[in-house]
Parts: C-alpha cells; sequence; structure tokens
C-alpha cells in the first residue's frame, strides 16, 4: 500500500504536537508541518490535494475552524472535520447537540438580552454559571451568587464584551466533588480518563487542576462515546461532571484535545492512538 | 555542551539554553524573566516574545 501523506496543521509547537510528530515517526509516516500563521489558502485552488489526511493541531479556534472549512470543501479529510469543529467550539451549539441526542448535560438557558438573560438566570436559581458560547482553558467563566451579581455580570458582559459575549449562555451550578473528569475518544474508544482536582470551582489543568488516573467504568464509556457521537465523531476530549446523587453530565467536548498531563497519568500512548485514527482517515479516503 | 543551543532573551538579553533539537514554532519560558519565548527561526537561532493567549485560544 503507498505511504499515506499526511499534513499536521498547527500554530505553536507545543508538547502535543511534539508528541504527535513522534508518534507519526514511530509509525515511519512522515508528515508536513503546517504553520497556520504563515498558511494561504487559495480558495480559488486546492494546493493540499496530495494529502490522504490533515490533522488539525492549531491553537486559534477560529483558525482550526474556517481551515477546516476550505479543506472539508476541498474534499480533503480532516481530523477532526468542520462539523465537529464547529459545534465543540461553541458551547450553544454543543450543548443542543448533546440535547438532541439525548446525552445527559446540566440544564442551560440561554438569552440575547441582560434583561432575559436575568429571568432566566432567576428561573435557574443561584448560584448559577455564565460561560461565553465561544472560549476554552477556563477562561471568562462567571459564578453567580446573587442578583446584585448577577446584575454586574450581565451589565459588563453587554457594555465591554464583543458582540457574542452578548449570547448569555446560562448553566445551572453542578455541586461536583471537587473534581471533574476528562475522557478521551478517539473513533469509537474510550481510550483513557482523567479526574481533574482542583479546590477551584473551575478544573481546567490549564487553571492549576491536578490530574489522576479515572477507571473507566461502562457509565463514563457509555457516555462519553455517546457525546463524541453526538458532536459528530472524530479524537474528542469529553469533560463530564458528577453530580451529588451520582449523575454524569456532559458539560463540554473538546476537538483539539491538549493530552500532555495524560499519558503517564492513565499509562495509555495517547498520542500514538490519535496517529492510528489519523491513518485510518488516510486509508480510508 | 554540544546538545545544546544558546539563544538570548529579547527582553532582558539573558542566556537562554535549548536542546538541540528544538523546534520552529516551541515555547520557551525565558529562565531570567520569565517572558515567553517562540523560537521563531533556527538558522539563524532567534527567539521573539510568543503571541500572548488571545480570546479564542483553546481546546
Amino acid at each position: 500500500m503507498a505511504q499515506p501523506k499526511i499534513a499536521m496543521l498547527h500554530s505553536r509547537v507545543r508538547v502535543e504536537e511534539k508528541l504527535l510528530i513522534q508518534a507519526f515517526k514511530n509509525h515511519n509516516v512522515p508528515v508536513d508541518l503546517i504553520d497556520d500563521r504563515e498558511v494561504v489558502f487559495d480558495l480559488q485552488g486546492n494546493g493540499w490535494g496530495k494529502y490522504d489526511a490533515v490533522l488539525e493541531r492549531c491553537v486559534n479556534h477560529s483558525r482550526a475552524l474556517y481551515a477546516l472549512r476550505i479543506l472539508n470543501d476541498w474534499g480533503i479529510p480532516t481530523v477532526n472535520t468542520y462539523e465537529v469543529a464547529a459545534i465543540c467550539g461553541n458551547k450553544l451549539e454543543t450543548t443542543s447537540a448533546l440535547v438532541r441526542e439525548r446525552v445527559p448535560v446540566p440544564r442551560s438557558k440561554i438569552a440575547f438580552t441582560p434583561k432575559s438573560a436575568l429571568q432566566a438566570i432567576e428561573e435557574l436559581g443561584y448560584p448559577v454559571v455564565l460561560k461565553p458560547a465561544v472560549g476554552s482553558w477556563g477562561r471568562l467563566l462567571s459564578k453567580i451568587n446573587d442578583r446584585e451579581a448577577a446584575e454586574a455580570v450581565l451589565e459588563h458582559k453587554q457594555v465591554l464584551g464583543t458582540y457574542h459575549h452578548s449570547i448569555f449562555y446560562i448553566q445551572e451550578y453542578v455541586d461536583k466533588p471537587a473534581r471533574d473528569i476528562r475522557s478521551f475518544v478517539v473513533g469509537d474508544e474510550t481510550i483513557a480518563a482523567i479526574y481533574r482536582y482542583s479546590d477551584h470551582w473551575i478544573t481546567n489543568t490549564a487553571r492549576g487542576g491536578r490530574a489522576e488516573n479515572c477507571p473507566i467504568t461502562p457509565e463514563i464509556d457509555r457516555l462519553s462515546r455517546a457525546a463524541a457521537k453526538a458532536v459528530g465523531g472524530g479524537v474528542v476530549a469529553v469533560d463530564l461532571l458528577e453530580t451529588a446523587d451520582g449523575q454524569l453530565l456532559v458539560n463540554e467536548v473538546n476537538y483539539t484535545m491538549e493530552f500532555r498531563n495524560s499519558i503517564d497519568t492513565t499509562g495509555v500512548d495517547i498520542p500514538s492512538r490519535v496517529v492510528d485514527y489519523v491513518l485510518e482517515v488516510a486509508n480510508n479516503r | 555542551m554540544s546538545n545544546q543551543l544558546i539563544a538570548e532573551c529579547p527582553e532582558c538579553a539573558a542566556e537562554v539554553t535549548l536542546p538541540a533539537d528544538v523546534m520552529e514554532g516551541e515555547i520557551v519560558p525565558c529562565p531570567e524573566c520569565g517572558l515567553e519565548l517562540e523560537v521563531v527561526s533556527l538558522e539563524p537561532l532567534k527567539l521573539e516574545q510568543a503571541p500572548e493567549e488571545e480570546e479564542d485560544w483553546g481546546e
């Protein structure tokens, strides 16, 4: 079988990208590295036709999204696809897709003005969580404990934020046990999971959360795969919350997953599994 | 040492030691002033202040 031609679209070369490059080397598959800061897409031309698959590893969600749109329109298989990026990159889209596919999520409401947002907040009751629809790494999350705080945060978003901060994504606060769960799904398999422990209510490891191995129970496996399927499938990291009465809810799904703290923690060679999947996509072209 | 490269921090001029297999686009913190630096070229070896986190960065 001819050697598949693979490209990896990247921004800064992080630990994850270095691990993926090494994993491609270990598989004896060369990979072209394309920097999203230098790339120019000629929409009337297709300079990427030689690639059997492209792995997207951008840091900017917007660059990833539009690069994938263009590549998919050109018929080039990508990991992940534009649809997955569009859904996962926007919490409103993600929650709507999960609800549509009957995957359990925290109670969530959407409003377009501070007045209707306040009404939605009071319907859910305090404390409540506000998030920008597009955002990551725990940025700009608000845990709002009372009406005065709600009014202040809503006014700040309206006055100081760009237009997308006027889409108010409101979620019930889930009283979780000082941790959440991040599971890694590749194709149709939950390959690994970690607990992220933090004294802070925001558990992202980017904000100091500590990772520990999480055994993949049948429930974690079922929910993770259902969430991955609901957003379109591929290589995703699913964030799960445990409620006080032992239920699991899907909080969000990440499509350019970070895994540097999860390899030794879980004993799973995550970059190698990602490369396996990319090669599978390339060979199915 | 032959398996290391030396570059200069653009902010504080400190010596920044890099492994010989460092890649273009890698991020390294300056050991003295702590600024996040990016390896913008290998030949010649050059460091610049890394771009700061933007609103749409993440997973």
